[in-house]
C-alpha cells in the first residue's frame, strides 16, 4: 500500500501471513497488509468478520497463531509508546468511580512507567485533550453521568493524551450522535494533517468514502486493501458482505478440535483444508522468528487474493 | 506512648481483652476493605470467596513444612495456593470449555477439600482447628500475647497490622496500575502495564489478606469483610480514592460495632461483624444520596407530583383559550386529592390564585402553562409531519412528551416543522413565554 519512492520508510503497520485464533479457532486467515504512514484507513467488514481482532492483533492483545506484526518496522513491544488505542466503548464498566479527567489521564500512564504518578504536566495535557474534543466542562464529571457520545469523546481525548504516531480505533463512531460524529471526524482529520496514521474500524458504509483515504475490506480473510477510490467497489463489497465463507468456518472448527485434542465431529470434515491452512502452528513452535527481511512497497493489494471460496484457501 | 501504655494497663483485663479484640478486627477490616473494593469494581466478588477457601491446603502445607504456627510460612503457602487456584480456574475456562463461575467452583471446592483431608490426615501434628478456620477465633486470639514496649500485644494484632500495612503499600505503590488494569485491562496491556500480572498480584495479596483474616473472622465470614465494605462504599462515592477510604471506614464500623455487640450479647464476634456490615450495606442501599432506593423513590414522587401540577396548569390554560372544554374534562386524570394538593402547592408558589367560581392562572402560572401547551402542540405537529401519524394518535403521545421537553428542545422541534403557527388539530401554537 505504500507509494513508490518511500521504500526506505517502513510502513506504520505491516502484517505478514497473520492468522489469529481465539481459543485455537482461527478467526482471521493469512492476512498480508501494509499501512503506509500518515494515512487515515478504514477497516470495513460485516459483524464477526474479525475487524476488532485485526487491531487487537496489531496491539498484541491476541496472539498470532502464524505470521507476524511489525509497527514502524519493529515489534509492537518496542514501539508501544508511539501507539494509541481507542477500545470499543462497551468494553469498560462506566460505573467505575473515576472522573472524565481521570480516564484521560490514563493515556499518559504508558509514558510514565511503573509506579510513577501523573503530575501537573500530565494534568495540563489531559485537560488540553479534553478541550480538543469539546469536553473541558465535563472534566470533573463521574463518567456514568456522561452520554454515550460524550463517553466516546472522553475515550478519544485519552488517545490524544497518549500523543501517538499511530492510532488504532475500534468503532469510534458506534452509537454516537451526529454532533459527536462530526467532532470526532474533525479531530481525526487534524491528526492526519499532523502526519499521524489512523487505523479505524468502521461499520457505516455510507460515510466510508467521505472519511477514509484508504480502506481494508475484511471478512475472515483480507478481501481487498488500497486507496478507497480503487478498492471500495461494488464487487469487493459483495465479496466482503456476501455471507460468511462456510468452508472457512468449517476449517476453523476443525483446526480448533485438532488443537484442543478433541475428537472430530465427522459432519463433513475438510481435513485436508485444515492441515493445509494451519500447518505452521502444528509443526513449529509458536513465536518462531519471522523471515529475516520483510518486503515493503507492494502495489495496491486490491483483489491480490481473489475473493471466493475456491481461492480463500491455498 | 508510655502514658498511653500506663492508662491501658490500668484498665481491667476484661476491658483490655475487648479493646484488643476490636483492634484486631479493625486491622483485618482495613486490609480486606482495601483489596475487596478492587474485587467489587472488577466484578470479581466470587473470586474472593473462592480464594478464601482455596488457600486452605497451602496453609496446611506451609504449617507442616515449617513445623510452627508462625504466620509467615502459612501466608506464603496460602499465596501460592491462591495463585494456583486462580491460574487453574482460568486454564479450565479456556481449555475445558467450562464457564468462568463453573471453573471457579470446581477448582476452589477441590482445593478446600484437599485442605480438609490434609488436616484430618495430619491431625496429630497440625494444631489447626477446622472450626477455627471456618468461623475464626477472635476472642481467644486476643489472649495469645507477646510483650512489646511494656505492653502485652496479641500476636494476631501484629500479623494483621503488618498485612494491613503491606496491602496499604501495595495499593499506594501500584495505585495507577491497579486503577487502569481494573477499569480498562486491554488499554493497560497495550501501554505495557500487563493486566494479567496485575491480576495475579492482586489475587496473591487477597490470598495473604484472607489467611491473615482467618484468625479474626474465619474463611466464610471473611467474604463479608472483603466484599460488603467495597459494595457499600461504591453506592456513596464516585472517586476511587474516596471509595477506598469509605470502604475502610465501613469496615472499621463493622469491626468495632460487631465486637462490642458480640460482647454485649455474648455471641460470635465474626457473626456479629458480618451482621453489622450487612446492616450498613442495607442502610446505604436505602439511603445513599444518588443511587439509594429512598432517593430514587423520592425523585419518582417528585416527578409524579410535577406532572400533576403541570396538568392542572395546562388545563386552566386551555380553558382560558376557550378551546375544547370537553378536552379539559378528559384531562382530569389524576386523583382529586393529588390535584387538590397540587393546587395548594401552586398557590403557595404564586402560580395559581382563587377566582370567582374556582381557580385562575397568575402571570407566572400562565407562562409555565404556555410553555407546556407549546411543547404539547409542537410535538403533535412533529409526530404528524415527520412520523405521519393519524390525528387520533397524537394527543396521548404529546401529553406524555410535554413533561420532558426543555425550551431548547422545543425550539429544535419547531425548526423542523413546516406548519409552525398551529398544531395538526388547528389550534394555535403559543410562542415561548419570555422569562
Amino acid at each position: 500500500m505504500s507509494r513508490p519512492g518511500d521504500i526506505q520508510t517502513p510502513p506504520a503497520v505491516e502484517l505478514h501471513d497473520l492468522t489469529v485464533a481465539y481459543h485455537k479457532k482461527p478467526v482471521l486467515w493469512d492476512i498480508d497488509l501494509a499501512i503506509p504512514e500518515g494515512e487515515m484507513v478504514g477497516i470495513i467488514g460485516p459483524n464477526g468478520a474479525g475487524k476488532s481482532t485485526l487491531i487487537k492483533a496489531v496491539l498484541g492483545l491476541v496472539p498470532a497463531a502464524t505470521g507476524w506484526v511489525r509497527v514502524f518496522g519493529e515489534s509492537y513491544a518496542s514501539r508501544r509508546r508511539e501507539v494509541g488505542y481507542v477500545p470499543q466503548r462497551e468494553s469498560v464498566d462506566w460505573d467505575f468511580p473515576v472522573s472524565a479527567l481521570d480516564v484521560v489521564l490514563m493515556g499518559t500512564y504508558g509514558r510514565l512507567g511503573w509506579c510513577r504518578r501523573p503530575g501537573a504536566a500530565e494534568r495540563k495535557q489531559a485537560l488540553g485533550a479534553l478541550e480538543r474534543v469539546g469536553m473541558q466542562d465535563f472534566a470533573r464529571r463521574q463518567i456514568s453521568q456522561l452520554s454515550g457520545g460524550q463517553q466516546q469523546r472522553v475515550f478519544l481525548a485519552r488517545a490524544l493524551a497518549q500523543n501517538a504516531r499511530l492510532y488504532l480505533m475500534d468503532e469510534p463512531f458506534a452509537g454516537v450522535d451526529a454532533a459527536t460524529e462530526t467532532a470526532i471526524v474533525n479531530v481525526l482529520r487534524d491528526l492526519k494533517q499532523q502526519g499521524r496514521t489512523l487505523l479505524v474500524v468502521h461499520h457505516d458504509l455510507q460515510t466510508v468514502e467521505g472519511y477514509f483515504d484508504r480502506v481494508v475490506l475484511v471478512n475472515l480473510r483480507l478481501v481487498a486493501a488500497g486507496p478507497t477510490r480503487e478498492v471500495f467497489t461494488r464487487d469487493n463489497l459483495l465479496a466482503t458482505y456476501g455471507g460468511r465463507l462456510t468452508i472457512l468456518d468449517q476449517a476453523a472448527e476443525t483446526v480448533r478440535r485438532f488443537e484442543d485434542w478433541l475428537p472430530q465431529t465427522g459432519a463433513e470434515p475438510p481435513h485436508s483444508a485444515a492441515r493445509a491452512a494451519a500447518p505452521q502452528r502444528l509443526l513449529s513452535p509458536p513465536g518462531a522468528p519471522p523471515p529475516a527481511q520483510p518486503q515493503h512497497g507492494a502495489a495496491p493489494q486490491a483483489a491480490r487474493r481473489p475473493p471466493g471460496e475456491n481461492h480463500a484457501l491455498p | 506512648m508510655n502514658w498511653l501504655a500506663e492508662q491501658f494497663a490500668a484498665l481491667s483485663p476484661a476491658v483490655q481483652a475487648t479493646l484488643w479484640t476490636v483492634l484486631i478486627a479493625m486491622a483485618a477490616a482495613t486490609s480486606s476493605a482495601l483489596l475487596g473494593s478492587y474485587l467489587v469494581l472488577r466484578r470479581m466478588g466470587l473470586v474472593g470467596d473462592a480464594i478464601s477457601h482455596a488457600v486452605l491446603p497451602g496453609l496446611v502445607v506451609g504449617f507442616l513444612m515449617s513445623g510452627t504456627r508462625e504466620l509467615w510460612p502459612m501466608l506464603l503457602g496460602a499465596a501460592i495456593a491462591g495463585l494456583a487456584m486462580t491460574y487453574l480456574a482460568e486454564w479450565l475456562r479456556r481449555h475445558a470449555q467450562v464457564e468462568a463461575g463453573g471453573a471457579l467452583g470446581v477448582v476452589f471446592t477441590s482445593f478446600f477439600a484437599l485442605g480438609v483431608i490434609l488436616i484430618n490426615l495430619y491431625a496429630s501434628q497440625v494444631d489447626l482447628d477446622p472450626g477455627c478456620v471456618l468461623y475464626g477465633a477472635l476472642g481467644t486470639s486476643a489472649l495469645d500475647t507477646i510483650r512489646i514496649l511494656g505492653l502485652d500485644v496479641p500476636r494476631s494484632f501484629l500479623s494483621l497490622g503488618a498485612v494491613a500495612l503491606l496491602d496499604l503499600a501495595f495499593v499506594a505503590v501500584f495505585w495507577k496500575e491497579l486503577k487502569i488494569s481494573s477499569f480498562d485491562p486491554a488499554l493497560a496491556t497495550t501501554l505495557g502495564i500487563s493486566a494479567i500480572v496485575m491480576n495475579y498480584l492482586l489475587m496473591g495479596s487477597v490470598a495473604v489478606t484472607v489467611v491473615a483474616g482467618f484468625e479474626a473472622v474465619g474463611s466464610i465470614l471473611i467474604i463479608a469483610m472483603l466484599i460488603v465494605p467495597g459494595a457499600t462504599a461504591h453506592l456513596f462515592t464516585d472517586r476511587l480514592a474516596t471509595m477506598l477510604v469509605t470502604a475502610v471506614l465501613v469496615g472499621w464500623i463493622a469491626a468495632a460495632g460487631g465486637c462490642l455487640l458480640a460482647v454485649h450479647f455474648d455471641t460470635s464476634e465474626a457473626g456479629m461483624i458480618s451482621v453489622v456490615a450487612g446492616a450498613e450495606f442495607a442502610l446505604a442501599a436505602l439511603a445513599a444520596p444518588r443511587y439509594g432506593i429512598a432517593a430514587r423513590i423520592l425523585r419518582g414522587f417528585a416527578f409524579a407530583f410535577r406532572i400533576v401540577q403541570e396538568d392542572v396548569l395546562a388545563r386552566l390554560y386551555r380553558l382560558e383559550e376557550g378551546v375544547a372544554v370537553r378536552d379539559a374534562g378528559a384531562l382530569a386524570m389524576h386523583r382529586p386529592a393529588a390535584e387538590r394538593l397540587a393546587r395548594i402547592y401552586l398557590r403557595a408558589r404564586r402560580q395559581l390564585t382563587r377566582a370567582a367560581g374556582g381557580w385562575a392562572l397568575t402571570e407566572r402560572g400562565r407562562a409555565r402553562a404556555q410553555a407546556l401547551v407549546r411543547s404539547h402542540r409542537l410535538w403533535e405537529g412533529y409526530l404528524s409531519e415527520q412520523l405521519r401519524l393519524p390525528l387520533d394518535h397524537l394527543h396521548e403521545a404529546a401529553h406524555r412528551m410535554e413533561h420532558y421537553m426543555t425550551p431548547q428542545f422545543a425550539e429544535k422541534v419547531e425548526e423542523r416543522l413546516v406548519q409552525r403557527d398551529a398544531d395538526p388539530h388547528g389550534r394555535r401554537i403559543p410562542p415561548q413565554p419570555s422569562p
